[in-house]
């Protein structure tokens, strides 16, 4: 691969610490002014494609790509950036009471009564003196005007529990008083009479006992068998493979719960009007899913039910689904109440009370030719999905999807199932089961590579998949891979080869006692290869039907409206971008309307990496069309197909309103012909493309204290188009940072089914003294089966799922230990040294 | 999490309405303004300032003093808002977020770098994260990035993983004076 860089460095970059250097094809140095022009360039350099090598890649400075060009390959600024720096941007804890023009000035604030205990019998509910119980607004389940439960895949989840409790903090009743702390109050005076039953809080304890020939009703928790989903994918035969081979290579891999810890806690504030209508203004991802949620809960028609976006200050998947049942819950406070009502959660509330990632355990057993040829894979994959489905099925069709890796190999098993415990729901959490999966396949492969005597390199090289061959349910790679060169790239950026030698060599002095000073320090560098599906599983798209409006209003401005939200990052300014470069507008001439159910079709969840790909793919197209209309409308100031200026598009606009009255045009998605999946068998086109990566982490393992710090990591990736060089960077680093708290910090203590630790003084999240410098690198590939703006791919998730594994397999080198557990505390270290140390007598 | 208007029975505007104990006149300095509320001794500094006078670009993220969301300047040094009781406030020079830009049509050089480095993303952490950085960056003016990493740590975002924090600052030490929104740099 030869990567030759474009534009000259600008002075600021070479100043920067950040190390962050991306690929990107815009020049550097243009301003507002010379935006169309570029839009114009770029839109020629896009259609027309060009060679569609690797090699004709092109790699620039990320900070050199801070360019005020609202064009695709740019990097504007942030939309909303100003009112964030100013502090002027509302999240839903700003709103005052009479924000949305509810004229009330005086909200009832809720708070939630929930078990205490994992399942039990609610058999009466006492309310003890302290309080003036006649100010309290009391909800209960029989408040509930239609049905009992949050809308998602299975409607089994209630909103307020009424009899049957199935996990510790699950909603029972809401309090609601003007004063916050009179409901506060209140909140510890109520008496719950619960009779407790024996929970289930082990995912393959609730498996093997759903399944028991003499199961008992404390046996089955949930359905049938206390399986949420279970799927297998088959590939070749994977019995008869392996007589064929020369070594079998077995592990256990787990990973733990994670929180997502968006830093502005959960919140809805709620009102209805006199005609019934319920409205909803909070911090969510999914707007769509609000409104489905609650036009079940209150029995009211879409019409009736309106979900509105506020400034959302961090999801990562936690605000996909649970911010439906706060708006119920807040909801229905504000119809009994008769006013306007608010339920914001405090850190611990939001920490022990909502979804987390899905603990798994993964087993798997593979075999291989001497030569280091991968024969087959086995693989079993089990999540712990909690007490209700809420997403689990699809959160286990990734993470099955993902779990046989990058790697070609002719005979492949995958077993997925997603059990249910009395755990909390666990529920979506940016990578969506793959971060799981691919943890426990990128330690097996180092774990191969020892036994079989070869290094994790060669063993990955040798195996890596390439266009042309297939993926675990036999979709055949059409769009152009190269693995390798991903690999090699990270190699070279991290000088892998030299560290891995030389940390071998240091490492065996210093347990020799040659260590010197550093006779307590080990240090070791690790790498993950892996890929990431971009946009829904399988028939997702299909069934989502996403739709994206673009219209023009009398004064020419341009809307853009999808219920795809800005969760920080960054939305409003991609499809500023897109509808910017294809309408040839200045950014001002586009607002993109915030997500309001009243005002915006449903473009689908903000989730699965889809907003570009997918959602982009529809403002570009809607915008493609506007253009067409105007220009082919031939009315007023005549609108040339290329090249015009904003004010004549405003004139061709006024004068098309004058004839037609509207101009608006409404895209919905189209699936590709050649994307073919097969949901019952798991076979086919499991994703229309794939985010490619290869990730190298440098850890020191401190033998004194038993920390783990992360030195150095360099993330290398294929994400297509890169739209925004700057949030792209910004996406991939915020990742790695996750990903380094979910390998080395970030463990939920569990007593009993509830969550011991919901502070972020106990629940650890890293820091800036905690994070090491992220090198990140795009590596562009003009890729022409690609449908996103561009040939833009999926980008979001994709960090999650590599960073765990390369920092683990550095750790592995570090210490020689097998350690297939995150998170890896200090203590879990300490405890594995001490294993090895009985184990080697 | 605001409770009752300031117009309320309680004549207090701060969580306080079942306190028992007298309430006192918190006399400060915010923003430049000589302000005054009345308050219970104990109320925190973050509710008095998103509540009282409503100024909510001060976020509360953890209400123990871990994340920093609710970071202000008190008489010039960084503290914790949810952390200081109104009381400690008494007679002291509040810096919150709504008082770092020169004017409402300019940004300050921190703020204008987090715009042009990416250092927002959801921006919640901003705030607070800003004024990390402008106490940083007033007793230490050239800080290398191992004394960034340092003046930061004790405010957490869960978004950018630190990173584009880091260019900010130092873009921000490169910049001199206030700009304009959007304006050239």
């Amino acid at each position: 691969m030869r990567i030759r860089p474009q534009g000259k460095q600008p002075r600021q970059a070479e100043k920067q610490p950040s190390h962050s250097r991306l690929a990107g094809a815009r020049p550097q140095e243009t301003d507002c002014a010379n935006a169309q022009l570029d839009a114009v360039a770029a839109t020629q350099a896009l259609t027309q494609g060009g060679d569609s090598a690797y090699d004709s890649g092109v790699k620039i400075d990320a900070e050199a790509s801070a360019l005020r060009a609202y064009a695709i390959g740019g990097s504007p600024p942030r939309r909303e950036g100003p009112e964030k720096v100013r502090g002027q941007a509302l999240y839903v804890d700003d709103l005052p009471a009479d924000f949305y023009g509810t004229g009330e000035v005086e909200l009832v604030h809720g708070v939630t009564v929930r078990s205490p205990v994992a399942r039990g019998r609610l058999r009466a509910i006492g309310f003890l003196p302290g309080v003036p119980w006649d100010e309290i607004v009391v909800v209960t389940a029989a408040d509930i005007p239609g049905q009992n439960h949050i809308a998602l895949l299975e409607n089994d989840q209630p909103c307020l529990v009424s009899g049957l409790i199935n996990h510790a903090e699950e909603p029972l009743l809401i309090l609601g008083h003007p004063d916050r702390v009179i409901a506060e109050r209140a909140r510890t005076l109520v008496r719950l009479e619960i009779d407790p039953l024996p929970p289930q809080l082990d995912l393959d304890d609730s498996l093997r006992r759903g399944t028991k020939p003499d199961a008992g009703p404390n046996d089955v928790i949930w359905g049938k068998d206390n399986v949420f989903k279970t799927f297998t994918i088959e590939k070749g035969d994977v019995a008869a493979a392996w007589a064929g081979v020369d070594v079998i290579v077995e592990g256990d891999y787990e990973t733990g719960a994670q929180e997502q810890l968006y830093i502005e806690p959960q919140g809805m504030l709620a009102r209805v009007r006199p005609d019934g209508s319920v409205e909803v203004f909070g911090s969510l991802q999914c707007p769509y899913y609000v409104h489905a949620a609650l036009m079940a809960v209150f029995n009211l028609p879409a019409d009736k039910v309106r979900i509105v976006q506020t400034e959302t200050g961090g999801g990562f998947g936690g605000k996909e689904e649970y911010p439906s049942m706060i708006a119920a819950h807040t909801a229905l406070l504000a119809r009994k109440a008769g006013r306007p009502a608010k339920i914001v959660y405090d850190r611990l509330e939001d920490m022990v009370a909502t979804t987390k990632r899905h603990p798994s355990r993964t087993h798997i057993k593979t075999g291989w030719r001497h030569d280091g040829t991968l024969v087959v894979q086995d693989i079993d994959f089990r999540l712990d999905g909690g007490a209700y489905m809420t997403l689990s099925p699809v959160v286990l069709s990734r993470g099955g999807l993902h779990a046989a890796g990058p790697y070609a190999c002719d005979h492949v098993r995958v077993r997925a199932r997603a059990a249910a415990t009395n755990m909390p729901p666990h529920g979506a959490f940016r990578g969506f089961g793959a971060p799981q999966s691919v943890f426990a396949i990128e330690r097996h492969m180092d774990e191969a590579a020892a036994k079989l005597g070869m290094s994790e390199i060669a063993l990955r090289k040798k195996n890596l998949v390439r266009d042309g061959q297939t993926l675990s349910t036999g979709q055949v790679l059409r769009e152009r891979v190269d693995m390798r060169a991903l690999l090699d790239r990270a190699l070279a950026l991290s000088g892998y080869e030299a560290k891995r030698a030389r940390y071998d060599e240091e490492n065996r002095r210093a347990a020799q006692g040659q260590g010197g000073m550093h006779a307590q320090r080990r240090r070791g560098i690790g790498v993950a290869t892996f890929m990431h599906g971009a946009g829904f599983t399988g028939s997702g798209e299909r069934y989502l039907a996403s739709k994206v409006t673009v219209d023009c209003d009398a004064t020419g401005q341009v809307h853009v409206r999808a219920s795809s939200t800005e969760i920080g990052q960054g939305t409003n300014t991609i499809f500023t971008q897109i509808a910017a470069e294809i309408l040839g507008l200045p950014p001002d001439a586009i607002t993109v309307v915030r997500p309001d159910t009243s005002q915006v079709p449903n473009s689908g969840p903000t989730v699965a990496s889809r907003t570009v790909m997918v959602v982009g793919g529809l403002v570009a197209r809607a915008c493609q069309q506007l253009k067409t209309r105007l220009v082919e409308a031939g009315q007023g100031m005549r609108l040339a197909a290329a090249g015009y200026r904003p004010q004549q598009f405003r004139a061709a606009v006024q004068a098309y309103l004058a004839q037609h009255g509207t101009l608006s045009v409404t895209t919905e998605y189209e699936p590709p012909p050649d994307v073919q999946w097969d949901d019952k068998a798991y076979r086919g086109d499991a994703y229309a493309t794939y985010a490619w990566a290869a990730y190298v982490a440098e850890v020191e393992v401190d033998l004194v204290t038993y920390e783990t710090r992360v030195l150095d990591f360099v993330a290398v990736q294929e994400v297509g188009k890169v739209v925004h060089p700057i949030l792209a960077a910004g996406q991939i680093e915020g990742g790695v940072a996750q990903g380094v708290g979910f390998a080395l910090y970030e463990k939920v203590a569990w007593r009993e089914g509830r969550m011991a630790n919901g502070q972020m003084t106990n629940y650890i999240m890293p820091t800036s003294a905690d994070v090491p410098p992220i090198r990140v690198e795009f590596i562009e590939v003009e890729n022409p089966r690609l449908r996103g703006p561009g040939g833009a791919k999926g980008i979001g998730e994709l960090p999650l799922d590599g960073t765990a594994p390369a920092i683990l397999n550095a750790v592995a080198q570090a210490t020689g230990l097998r350690l297939n557990q995150i998170p890896l505390l200090p203590e879990d270290l300490l405890a594995a040294y001490a294993r090895a140390g009985l184990e080697n007598g | 999490m605001s409770t009752h208007g300031h117009d309320s029975h309680h004549a207090t505007t701060t969580s306080s309405g079942t306190f028992t104990r007298p309430l006192i006149e918190l006399r400060l300095r915010v923003n430049g303004i000589d302000t005054v509320c009345v308050v219970h001794p104990m109320a925190r500094l973050l509710d008095v300032l998103r509540e009282s006078l409503h100024l909510s670009g001060t976020k509360e993220g953890c209400g123990e003093g871990e994340c920093g969301a609710c970071a202000v300047l008190l008489n010039g040094e960084l503290v914790c808002s949810c952390l200081v009781p109104a009381l400690q406030a008494m007679g002291t020079e509040v810096t919150t977020i709504e008082g770092v830009a020169p004017s409402l049509a300019t940004l300050d050089r921190v703020q204008q770098a987090f715009v042009d480095c990416g250092g927002a993303q959801c921006g919640i952490c901003t705030p607070g994260m800003i004024l990390a950085a402008k106490a940083l960056l007033t007793r230490c003016p050239q800080p290398t990035e191992a004394e960034i990493r340092e003046g930061l740590a004790g405010n957490l975002c869960r978004c950018t993983g630190y990173t584009k924090i880091f260019s900010s600052v130092l873009r921000a030490c490169q910049a001199d004076g206030a700009t304009t929104e959007g304006g050239e740099r």
